[in-house]
């Protein structure tokens, strides 16, 4: 055998994990759930094809289908109030500032936490009577909000959690796009008379825009697929209003058995996310500059 | 322009940039006790005797400090036997998946071969699927083979390397100058020892990066434990933690307890670790 040829085997071998998991868990599941869902099929029997009823169903038939739409895309108001205080942070940060890695922990620890204990915490917080965020609101005579039993006030404070859990991570992201701002670029600017507020318009916010729109699209894909915290903060509730579409699918799928009109629930939502990610990067031309 | 214009000039911008950097501890030091304010007021709730978390105004530093609410939920509440599950679940996994995917990476990386880019944007293209539409599918496969309430689609998938890794970890095998193999290859060392002895010493960091975030993955998830595991003793840290919600309802000194010890072990590997971290997050953000 050449030696090319052993190469290739060598190759093959080393590669044949991941190629085979992608087959597995990737590819056959995928295929799998299109048929899934053009069949009635709750898991025990045989999947019975019924054509395009689930998703004829879902669009037409299933006014909860467009709630959970609405509220996912409410619950995705975190991303630019996240966004822009993560920038801020990463900001102050760049300042050549004393303590650096004790911020830098601080806004970090929530990242690596795990999820439930951070959501059990926001629980406790949210208390109407006994929770520290009312306790803290009525130190300004304000009462606060039953805020988790209530149909007005809880996304609100899901977004509220959303919004302090990422901070860490997008600051980190920030702080090296930052740091990666050539400084002539700031000294030009200074040169032709450009004041703090104008050279971060024009440099600072051109420079970092790649960053930006990393974090926009991995935060779309991750906000409208979030389902732990819904789960543990509120189930869906009070009426429906912190009922997510993932949150919907997973009560389809694994309480009420129905995996097929889940599974077109998925192909919905994915190809919501698979849209959107284009749209991003088909619009980001427009505003992001790629040295 | 005089001597005297710009020694003007430079004092107002040194003054101006002395208020920047004030507003910005202000404004750092400000966030700061928001992000810390309710991690010690889960640490006091934790500390707490039964009745005193209903006290109004609450005491942060309890009256009573209450040791004994962490033997009784690392005990009696089995969140220690969740923790051991949840490690013979994620090191295993984690190791054999960073193998996996290390070897894959390095062939990416460095062998020419029919195909090769053709399987690598394949890969790739797997991290671009959201997760719920393999999530029933899968459930269904595993349920076939009867692997429900096991661990072992909590194991498997893992096993097979990630998609993510094997970016990140090519990235990295592609700085490495390749006179080394050349030399290795002359001596009549095979691709396999090659990789072993000369490309894994070399990939440390990266390695400890991807490999700390394939731990920290495994012991956060929720999500996969829930779907999959149905009997209590097989519950993993974070369920046997969401489980005190309807067991302990409303002791929260218990919860607030579980939720500091179940976030202790990833805190410490961040302490650690922390450079690992930063250098991790950055690289694997810079693809974008």
């Amino acid at each position: 055998m050449s030696n090319k040829r052993k190469m290739y085997i060598w190759a093959y071998a080393f590669i044949s994990a991941p190629i085979l998991g992608f087959l597995l868990f990737a590819m056959i599941p995928i295929c799998f759930s299109v048929y899934v869902s053009f069949t009635k099929y709750s898991g025990y029997h045989a999947p019975e094809l019924t054509g395009a009823d689930n998703y004829v169903r879902l669009l037409a038939h299933d006014p909860l289908f467009w709630k959970t739409l609405k509220n996912t895309i409410y619950s995705a108001l975190s991303i630019p109030f996240g966004m822009m205080l993560s920038l801020a942070i990463a900001i102050a940060l760049n300042q050549k500032i004393v303590g650096i890695r004790l911020f830098r922990t601080a806004f970090f620890l929530p990242t690596i936490s795990s999820v439930v204990a951070m959501t059990l915490l926001w629980k406790w917080i949210f208390n109407a009577d006994y929770g520290l965020l009312n306790i803290f609101l009525g130190w300004f005579g304000i009462t606060g909000p039953a805020w988790l039993s209530s149909e007005a006030w809880a996304m609100p404070a899901m977004i509220l959690q959303g919004i302090w859990s990422g901070l860490g991570f997008n600051m980190v992201l920030y702080l090296a796009a930052l740091q990666g701002v050539p400084r002539s670029l700031y000294e030009a600017a200074e040169i032709d008379g450009a004041g703090g507020w104008q050279r971060f318009v024009k440099v600072t916010i051109p420079c970092i825009s790649p960053t930006t729109l990393y974090i926009l699209i991995t935060s779309i894909i991750g906000a409208m697929q979030d389902f732990p915290r819904f789960q543990i903060m509120t189930e869906g509730g009070p009426n429906y209003s912190t009922t997510t579409i993932v949150y919907y699918l997973f009560q389809n799928a694994f309480r009420y058995m129905e995996m097929g009109y889940a599974s077109a629930m998925a192909w919905m939502l994915g190809i919501l996310l698979m849209t959107i990610t284009l749209l991003n990067f088909w619009l980001s031309r427009r505003w992001v500059h790629y040295e | 322009m005089s001597d005297v214009a710009i020694g003007v000039r430079s004092s107002k911008k040194r003054a101006g940039e002395q208020i920047r950097k004030a507003v910005a501890y202000l404004f750092l030091i400000a966030g700061s006790v928001i992000m810390a304010v309710p991690f010690l007021w889960m640490l006091s709730t934790s500390l707490k005797e039964e009745g005193a978390v209903f006290e109004l105004p609450p005491k942060w530093i309890p009256e009573v400090i209450e040791w004994s609410n962490y033997s009784f939920v690392l005990g009696e509440a089995n969140l220690l036997h969740g923790f051991m599950n949840t490690l013979i679940i994620v090191i295993p996994t984690t190791c054999i998946g960073l193998f996996t995917s290390a070897i894959a990476a390095y062939a990416f990386a460095r062998i020419q071969f029919p195909a090769r880019n053709t399987l690598f944007v394949m890969l790739l293209a797997t991290m671009m699927i959201p997760g719920v539409v393999t999530m029933i599918p899968t459930f269904i496969l595993y349920k076939t083979i009867g692997w429900v309430d096991s661990w072992l689609p909590l194991m498997v998938p893992g096993m097979f390397g990630a998609a993510a890794a094997v970016f990140f970890l090519r990235q990295f095998f592609m700085t490495i100058p390749s006179e080394l193999e050349d030399a290795a290859m002359m001596d009549g060392l095979n691709p396999f020892q090659i990789f072993i002895k000369i490309i894994l010493p070399l990939a440390k960091p990266a390695l400890m990066a991807q490999g700390i975030f394939g731990f920290l993955g495994g012991y956060n998830d929720f999500l996969g434990p829930l779907i999959y595991i149905n009997s209590p003793e097989k519950f993993t840290l974070q369920l046997v933690l969401a489980s005190f919600q309807g067991m302990y309802t409303a002791n929260w000194s218990y919860i607030m307890a579980g939720s500091i010890l179940a976030l202790i072990p990833t805190a410490l590997l961040f302490f650690f670790a922390q450079r690992y971290f930063v250098e991790g997050v950055t690289l694997t953000g810079m693809k974008g």
